[in-house]
C-alpha cells in the first residue's frame, strides 16, 4: 500500500508565503490520492444506485450477480450488521436502502469483484423491483405532501417544533418591530439553482480489514473522526476498531463532509476479508454527494428617505433534498446573514428547509450565506436606485461594524471591517474598456467568434457579504493536536485536520515552527489512530482551530520539557473557541452572549461585458478586499480568494445541476460546466489584516467569503450592462436576451 | 490481449482487455498513477499525456492504440530527479492546491512552452482551456506558466 510520506518543511513561520509542503509530490505525480491507493489482494467495490427519485422497494434479488465471474460479495441492507441509518447530524439516511428509495442515485446494493468492470457488470444483474411513487419535487408544495420521513428525525433538537410534513428546520428571527414602516420599499424574489462542489478528484478510498474484526479506511474526507463515529455503529464495532486515515484529497468544498464510500467499502472489506477499493466516476460523484441548497428568497427592504435601513423582511425556502445532512445549520446560516453585513433595527426573517425527493443538499463553500448574499445585494442595488443614492454610499451608510448587532441580537464583539472592505474594493482601479476591433478571444463568445463587438455592453457591479467562522449555536467545537519533542530537538506534530487542498498542512507546520523556534518539524499522517478530533475542514474554521490546537500543544510540550530536564515529551492539547449558545426556537434571538463565534467579510467589484444580442458574457476583471484577520500564508490566502471567486462566478454564469422529476440530467463535465481559463479574469486581492481578538495570532478563515460575494457581484455587473433584473442564478443567455 | 507500451522512454508490457483506456492501463496496471481520472470524457484534462509529442487525454485513447507510440506522462517530465521548469514554477507560484488537476496542467503547460517559448496570456488561456481546475481560479497557474517561460 502506498501512503503519503511525512512531509518535511524547510521554511516558513506564521505570516510567510511558504510554498506548499506537498507541492513537489503533487507536481511530479507522486502524491497518493485516495484513488491511487492499492493493496495486495485488493478487490474493487461498486455501488448499485436507485434509478428512481422516489419508489417503494418491492424486492431485491441478488442471485444472478452472486455467481458472476470474479465476484466475491453482493450485499444489501440485510447485510448491515449494526445501525441501518447514519447521518452527519441526524441518522436519517440508510446505509443501503430498505423499504423505499428517496432520491435518484441512492445506494441500494454493493458488489466486490476482482476487476472494477466485473463489479459493474454484476451490479447490473441485481434485480430490484421498484414500485414508483409520486416524487416530492416542488419545495413550495412539500409541506402539503406526504412526509418522506414520518419519524421527523430533525425534530426535538432545540429547534422550533413545526408540525408541517417534510420540514427539516424552520427558523423565525423577530428583531425589533417586524412591522416597522419606512419611506421607501423595494422588494424582489430571487432564486438560486443547485450548485455542485465539482471537486476534481471523485470520491474514492480503500478499506482494509485488520484481521481482528476491525477495519482501516484510507479515504478523502473533511473530518476523520466524524466519519469514524458514523461508520462504527453501522458496522456494530467500537470506535477504536474503525480507524480513518486521510488519503490524498482532490478538493472538497463541503462535498466530503458526508460519508461516501467509507461505510460501503468497510462492509465489503469485512465481508470478504480482503482490501476493497471504491472509486466513483464523475457521473457517480454528481449523484453520490450532497449539493448546495437551491433557494427561493422573497425579500422586502424598507428604508428611510435618506437611505437608512428601517426594516428588512426576508423569507427563505431551501430545498434540502431527501436527507438532512447539514441542512439545519444551513437554514440557520441563511437566516443569520439574510440582511447582509448591515445594521438594521427591525427585521422579520423566516428560513425554512424542506425534505424533497430532489438531490440531497448539504454543505458547500459559503453554506447558506451565498444564496442570501445574492438576494440582499440585489436588494441594496434596487434600493439605491429607488433612492437615487450611489450604491456604494448606501452600503457604507448601513455598514455593520464592531458594536453593532445582528438581527439575532448578537453584538459584534470581534473585528468586522465592513466599511473598510467596501472602501478598499471600491477604490481599486478598473481597467479601461478595450477598443474595438479586438481578438475574439477577448470578446463574449470567445473562440466561438460570435461577435465583432457590436452588441457588447459593459457593466460594473459591486457586492459585499459576510459569513460566520467556525461552528455555531452551541456546538462543542474543538480541535486537538499532539506534539512529540525528541531529545535531538526535532518535533513531530499530530493533527487530524484534513488537508483538502486549502493548505492546512502548511498552517500546522508554520505554527509549530513559530512556537518551537525550530525548523526540524514533521507532520505525522492525519489519522484517528494517534490523535483526537480536529473537527471539520469546513466553516472557514480549520486555520483558526488547528492554529489554536498546535500552538497550545507546542507551548505545553516546551513547558513539559523544561520541567523534566530535557527528556523526550509527548503531549496532546485540545483547543476550543469561545462558547456559543443556541438561538431561541421561537424568536430566533440569542440565548447567551453569542450564537456565532466570529465573522469575516469581503467586498468585490466586477467588470463584465455582455453581448446583449446573444446573451453571452465575459467577465473582464475582478477586484476584491477581504477581511482575513491575519494571513498565516499570504500566497495561500490569495489562492483561496481566487479559487473561491471562481466558484461564485460559476454559480453566477453556468453551474446548475439540472433535474427532471428529481432525476439528475447533467451528471457529467460535458453538461455541468465549471469555469475554465477562458472564463476567469484576473483577480486583484487586497488583504485587510485586522487581528481577531479571540483567535490565535488573530487569524480568520478565508475560504468562504470570496464565494459568498462573487455570485452577487458578477450578476450585479450583468445587471449594470443589460438593465435587466436577472433575479435567478445561474443567469442564462435567455435571461440576458429576454426570451 | 498483451501489449507493449513505451512510457517515459522505457518499454512496459501489459495485459489489457480490448476496451481498456490508456489511462486505466497506466494507472492500474503499469504503476503510473500520476495521470488522474476526473471525468473519463476528455473534458477535464487531468489525464493529459504526450503521445508522440502530441497532447492527448489518455482516457480517450485505448491502451492498445498506444502500442508503438512514445508516451510521456507527468512522471517522465523531471530529468534525473531535477524538476521540469514548469513543475518548479507551479510549486513556487502557489499554482497547486488540492493538486488533482496539476499533473494534467503541468503536462499541458510543458507542451505549450515547447511549442511557444514566449506565450501571451491569450496563448496560455487557450492552451490550458481544456484543463479544469476547481481550486485556484487559474490566476496562479497563469503566474506559473509565465514564470516557467521566463526561466526556460
Amino acid at each position: 500500500m502506498s501512503e503519503t510520506a511525512s512531509p518535511r518543511l524547510e521554511l516558513g513561520r506564521v505570516g510567510d508565503s511558504t510554498p506548499r509542503v506537498d507541492g513537489v509530490p503533487k507536481v511530479t505525480g507522486e502524491f497518493a490520492y485516495s484513488s491511487d491507493l492499492q493493496a495486495a489482494g485488493m478487490l474493487w467495490g461498486h455501488t448499485l444506485r436507485s434509478p428512481h427519485a422516489h419508489a417503494r422497494i418491492v424486492s431485491i434479488d441478488v442471485s444472478q450477480a452472486v455467481g458472476m465471474p470474479g465476484v466475491h460479495a453482493v450485499l444489501t441492507h440485510e447485510d448491515v450488521p449494526g445501525e441501518k441509518r447514519y447521518g452527519l447530524e441526524f441518522p436519517d439516511q440508510p446505509v443501503l436502502a430498505y423499504e423505499r428509495v428517496r432520491y435518484f442515485g441512492e445506494p441500494v446494493a454493493l458488489v466486490a469483484a476482482e476487476h472494477p468492470e466485473e463489479a459493474r457488470r454484476a451490479a447490473a444483474r441485481i434485480q430490484v423491483e421498484y414500485e414508483a411513487l409520486e416524487p416530492v419535487v416542488d419545495p413550495e408544495r412539500a409541506t402539503e405532501q406526504d412526509p418522506l420521513h414520518p419519524d421527523r428525525p430533525t425534530m426535538g433538537h432545540g429547534y422550533r417544533d413545526d408540525a408541517r410534513p417534510n420540514i427539516v428546520r424552520s427558523l423565525v428571527i423577530r428583531h425589533g418591530d417586524p412591522e416597522a414602516e419606512g419611506d421607501v420599499t423595494v422588494s424582489g424574489v430571487y432564486e438560486v439553482g443547485i450548485q455542485d462542489q465539482a471537486f476534481l478528484g471523485p470520491e474514492s478510498g480503500l478499506a482494509v480489514p485488520d484481521g481482528e474484526g476491525g477495519v482501516d479506511i484510507y479515504v478523502a474526507t473533511q473530518w476523520l473522526h466524524v466519519d469514524r463515529d458514523q461508520v462504527a455503529p453501522c458496522l456494530n464495532l467500537k470506535p477504536e476498531q474503525v480507524r480513518i486515515h486521510l488519503a490524498g484529497v482532490g478538493g472538497a468544498f463541503g462535498g466530503r463532509e458526508d460519508l461516501s464510500m467509507q461505510l460501503h467499502g468497510a462492509l465489503l472489506a469485512l465481508h470478504t476479508d480482503r482490501p476493497v477499493k471504491i472509486v466513483y466516476n464523475r457521473e457517480e460523484s454528481f449523484v453520490g454527494h450532497i449539493h448546495r441548497h437551491p433557494a427561493k428568497i422573497w425579500a422586502e427592504h424598507r428604508s428611510s428617505r435618506d437611505g437608512k435601513l428601517v426594516n428588512v423582511r426576508v423569507r427563505i425556502l431551501l430545498d434540502g433534498g431527501a436527507y438532512a445532512s447539514s441542512s439545519t445549520a444551513v437554514t440557520s446560516n441563511a437566516a443569520s446573514f439574510a440582511v447582509g453585513p448591515y445594521a438594521v433595527d427591525n427585521a422579520l426573517i423566516e428560513s425554512t428547509c424542506v425534505y424533497t425527493n430532489n438531490p440531497p443538499c448539504g454543505a458547500m463553500r459559503g453554506f447558506g450565506a451565498v444564496q442570501v448574499c445574492f438576494a440582499h445585494e440585489a436588494q441594496m442595488d434596487k434600493l439605491a436606485e429607488a433612492l437615487d443614492i450611489d450604491p456604494i454610499e448606501l452600503r457604507l451608510l448601513n455598514a455593520l461594524g464592531p458594536g453593532g448587532s445582528l438581527p439575532t441580537g448578537q453584538k459584534i464583539t470581534g473585528t468586522l471591517p465592513v466599511a473598510d472592505v467596501i472602501r478598499r474594493a471600491a477604490a481599486l482601479d478598473i481597467p479601461e474598456q478595450e477598443e474595438l476591433p479586438r481578438d475574439p478571444m477577448r470578446l463574449p463568445g470567445g473562440s466561438g467568434n460570435t461577435s465583432r463587438g457590436e452588441g457588447v455592453r459593459r457593466g460594473v457591479g459591486f457586492a459585499v457579504g459576510f459569513k460566520n467562522i467556525g461552528y455555531s449555536e452551541g456546538f462543542d467545537d474543538y480541535a486537538a493536536a499532539r506534539v512529540r519533542l525528541h531529545k535531538d530537538g526535532s518535533a513531530e506534530v499530530h493533527c487530524a485536520a484534513a488537508e483538502v487542498g486549502q493548505g492546512v498542512a502548511n498552517v500546522i507546520l508554520q505554527v509549530a515552527r513559530t512556537e518551537l523556534g525550530s525548523t526540524d518539524v514533521v507532520l505525522a499522517p492525519h489519522t484517528t489512530a494517534t490523535v483526537d478530533s480536529a473537527g471539520s475542514a469546513s466553516a472557514s474554521r480549520m486555520t483558526w482551530m488547528a492554529s489554536g490546537a498546535v500552538r497550545d500543544a507546542c507551548r505545553a510540550a516546551l513547558e513539559e520539557r523544561e520541567r523534566n530536564g530535557g527528556k523526550e515529551v509527548d503531549v496532546q492539547r485540545i483547543y476550543r473557541h469561545p462558547r456559543t449558545t443556541p438561538l431561541d426556537p421561537e424568536t430566533g434571538q440569542i440565548t447567551g452572549e453569542r450564537a456565532h463565534v466570529a465573522y469575516a467579510c469581503a467586498a468585490m467589484r466586477v467588470v463584465a461585458e455582455v453581448d446583449v444580442e446573444l446573451g453571452l458574457t465575459r467577465v473582464v476583471w475582478i477586484g476584491t478586499a477581504q477581511d482575513v484577520g491575519k494571513a498565516v500564508n499570504p500566497q495561500a490566502v490569495t489562492g483561496q480568494i481566487e479559487g473561491g471567486t471562481a466558484q461564485g462566478l460559476g454559480l453566477a454564469l453556468m453551474e446548475e445541476i439540472q433535474t427532471r422529476d428529481g432525476l439528475i440530467t447533467n451528471a457529467s463535465f460535458t453538461d455541468y460546466l465549471i469555469p475554465t481559463t477562458l472564463d476567469m479574469p484576473p483577480v486583484v486581492s487586497v488583504l485587510i489584516e485586522e487581528a481577531e481578538p479571540d483567535a490565535p495570532y488573530g487569524v480568520k478563515g478565508v475560504g468562504e467569503p470570496p464565494t459568498v460575494v462573487s455570485t452577487a457581484a458578477v450578476v450585479a455587473a450583468l445587471r449594470a450592462a443589460t438593465g435587466r433584473e436577472l433575479n435567478r442564478v445561474p443567469v442564462r443567455p435567455d435571461d440576458i436576451v429576454g426570451l | 490481449m498483451k501489449i507493449e507500451l513505451r512510457i517515459n522512454g522505457e518499454s512496459h508490457e501489459a495485459d489489457v482487455w480490448e476496451g481498456e483506456s490508456l489511462l486505466f492501463a497506466l494507472r492500474e496496471q503499469l504503476g503510473f498513477p500520476g495521470s488522474k481520472n476526473a471525468c473519463e470524457q476528455g473534458e477535464c484534462g487531468s489525464c493529459s499525456v504526450l503521445l508522440d509529442g502530441k497532447l492527448v487525454c489518455s482516457c480517450l485513447v485505448l491502451a492498445a492504440q498506444a502500442e508503438g507510440h512514445e508516451i510521456v506522462t507527468v512522471e517522465g517530465l523531471a530529468d534525473d530527479g531535477r524538476l521540469h521548469k514548469v513543475q518548479e514554477a507551479f510549486v513556487a507560484a502557489g499554482a497547486v492546491q488540492c493538486g488533482f488537476c496539476t499533473p494534467g496542467l503541468v503536462v499541458a503547460a510543458a507542451d505549450l512552452l515547447k511549442r511557444n517559448v514566449y506565450p501571451s496570456d491569450d496563448d496560455i488561456r487557450e492552451a490550458l482551456s481544456g484543463n479544469l481546475c476547481r481550486c485556484t481560479g487559474y490566476a496562479k497557474i497563469f503566474d506559473a506558466v509565465r514564470m516557467a517561460a521566463a526561466a526556460l
